[in-house]
């Protein structure tokens, strides 16, 4: 049988955004893929020299729909830490409260996708049904479900009161019942594990070599997330990295699974430790100097570089975010898998091409 | 918890001894974090930066206006090749011996290194705007990968 090359993308059916492989292969075998990214690259890291510092953070959050928030608060990270602003502890923990509903989606979201990557609708469904509760009560705290807007430089915009952080509370309850029933079916059900066990495994030393963030590197067994460098309220909370060893599709879902139950036990403990107090500080004078900032996405580590010149415009802003550092791994997974693994493949880095084309 | 630390100094290092100095990286287990470029008025500045657990390693080139040239580190990170591609695209920086090389088309912007060249940027043409990914020179293929022929 003579090689062919089968194009993949951009427009594909498990693909929500643009990307595009030519897939080299020979009978059912993919011999080597080669990417074309850049369909809908925004240029919003320009944007910088003619939106302020102060405006940018609106910016930063419309990077991506699904992490947006995260994205804000770590632009406003960097910020504060350029210029020494001393955020309010309230407002840590709300950060923390609301980047970890963030998570908590957006693996739903996820999970939700490799269902229907793999054919499972009902699966698929029921994901994304259980996705709509945290989107409620992301829409209840902050008023938007999809761009929070609540992260500012010096703290957040909102507060959550006592009662509402009972609400979340007792919502999350129930919230978790529904995604132990979806995600037993995701680790246990022999169609599922038939798509994704022993597919695309990607050794320790290998993920780690490749620079793979998140739960595609933990999934190789390196313990590695940003949450482990205190910033916010995670300094005060405890938690450890979930990882798994196999390095297969079937050990990233399985790590995006757990830490669906990590994340609503960093909101409890967050919710149960909250202090009272301000949630910001005014912030005055603009910038100067710079900054490499980390924090974990639910898709993995994001690093943002800011360097400021004292003037209200950014010198430079630049944004790695953690599909960019994952997609080497995916040009490693696909040479040799099943043309029919391609779709899992893909899905299993859970590519955010919206992030990747900043 | 406790928080792991984080240096943020950056050594300023020649374009000479890039190559020594990531390699010295490596061999001690840090891994690529980014590389970024900036613009400024003289040149081009990029900075490097790698990390071991809660530790950072930064190095910044200062490149001339003048025909920046850099080589590639994806010798050694070969996941590098992917941040070399966009500062070639966006920036007109020159890196030699990427592990696997665009040929410019990595990013299709509606203008030529929208980013700040030492030229001014220009409209691409229209028919290198609307290129097809299959159509596009083929990217070089990673080390060890088979050379395959379309039919």
């Amino acid at each position: 049988m003579p090689r062919t090359i089968i194009p993949f993308g951009p427009q594909h059916p498990v693909l929500p955004e643009p990307v595009h492989l030519d897939l080299v292969v020979e009978d059912e075998k993919v011999l080597e893929a080669r990417p074309s990214i850049g369909f809908i690259h925004r240029g919003l890291e320009k944007l910088v020299e003619k939106k302020d510092y102060v405006e940018f953070v609106y910016i930063a959050e419309r990077i991506c729909g699904i992490c947006s928030f995260i994205h804000g608060q770590t632009y406003c990270q960097a910020i504060e830490t350029i210029m020494n602003v001393a955020v309010p502890p309230r407002a840590l923990y709300l950060r923390t409260i609301w980047g970890e509903l963030s998570r908590i989606h957006s693996h739903l979201l996820w999970l939700g996708l490799m269902a229907d990557a793999m054919g499972f609708e009902s699966l698929f469904m029921h994901s994304w049904r259980v996705r709509e509760r945290v989107l409620k009560i992301i829409e209840r705290t902050t008023g938007g479900r999809v761009i929070f807007g609540t992260c500012k430089i010096g703290g957040v915009r909102r507060d959550i009161s006592g009662d509402a952080l009972k609400q979340m509370l007792a919502d999350l309850k129930q919230i978790e019942k529904d995604a132990r029933d979806i995600t037993r079916v995701f680790l246990n059900d022999s169609s599922v594990k038939d798509r994704l066990c022993g597919v695309g495994v990607l050794p320790r030393q290998e993920a780690y070599d490749l620079g793979c963030v998140g739960p595609m590197l933990r999934a190789s067994g390196v313990v590695q997330d940003m949450r482990q460098l205190g910033y916010a309220a995670f300094k005060d909370l405890d938690f450890a990295p979930i990882t798994r060893t196999d390095g297969d599709s079937y050990a990233r879902c399985a790590v995006r699974c757990e830490e669906l139950f990590q994340s609503m036990d960093i909101i409890r403990q967050a919710a149960m430790k909250i202090p009272e107090g301000e949630i910001a500080v005014k912030v005055a004078g603009n910038p100067n100097g710079e900054v490499l900032t980390r924090t974990e996405q639910p898709r993995g580590e994001v690093a943002y570089c800011l360097k400021a010149n004292g003037s209200k415009n950014l010198q430079r802003f630049r944004v790695r975010t953690p599909t960019f550092a994952n997609l080497p791994a995916m040009l490693k997974l696909l040479p040799g898998c099943e043309l029919a693994d391609v779709p899992v493949l893909v899905l299993t880095i859970d590519p955010c091409i919206s992030c990747t084309e900043r | 918890m406790t928080p792991l630390p984080q240096d943020q100094s950056v050594e300023p290092i020649p374009v000479s001894a890039l190559l020594e100095k990531v390699d010295a990286l490596r061999k001690q287990g840090y891994r690529l974090v980014q590389i970024s470029a900036t613009r400024l008025p003289d040149g081009l500045e990029l900075t490097y930066s790698f990390a071991l657990e809660g530790r950072l390693a930064q190095f910044r080139l200062h490149l001339p206006d003048d025909n920046p040239r850099v080589p590639s580190i994806s010798s050694i990170y070969w996941c590098a090749f992917l941040y070399e591609n966009e500062m070639h695209d966006l920036f007109g920086l020159a890196v030699e011996g990427m592990a696997v090389d665009f040929k410019g088309t990595f990013y299709n912007t509606a203008i030529k290194f929208p980013f700040g060249s030492t030229k001014a940027p220009v409209a691409k043409p229209a028919t290198t705007t609307a290129t097809s990914a299959s159509s596009a020179p083929a990217p070089t293929p990673p080390p060890g990968s088979t050379t395959a022929t379309a039919t």
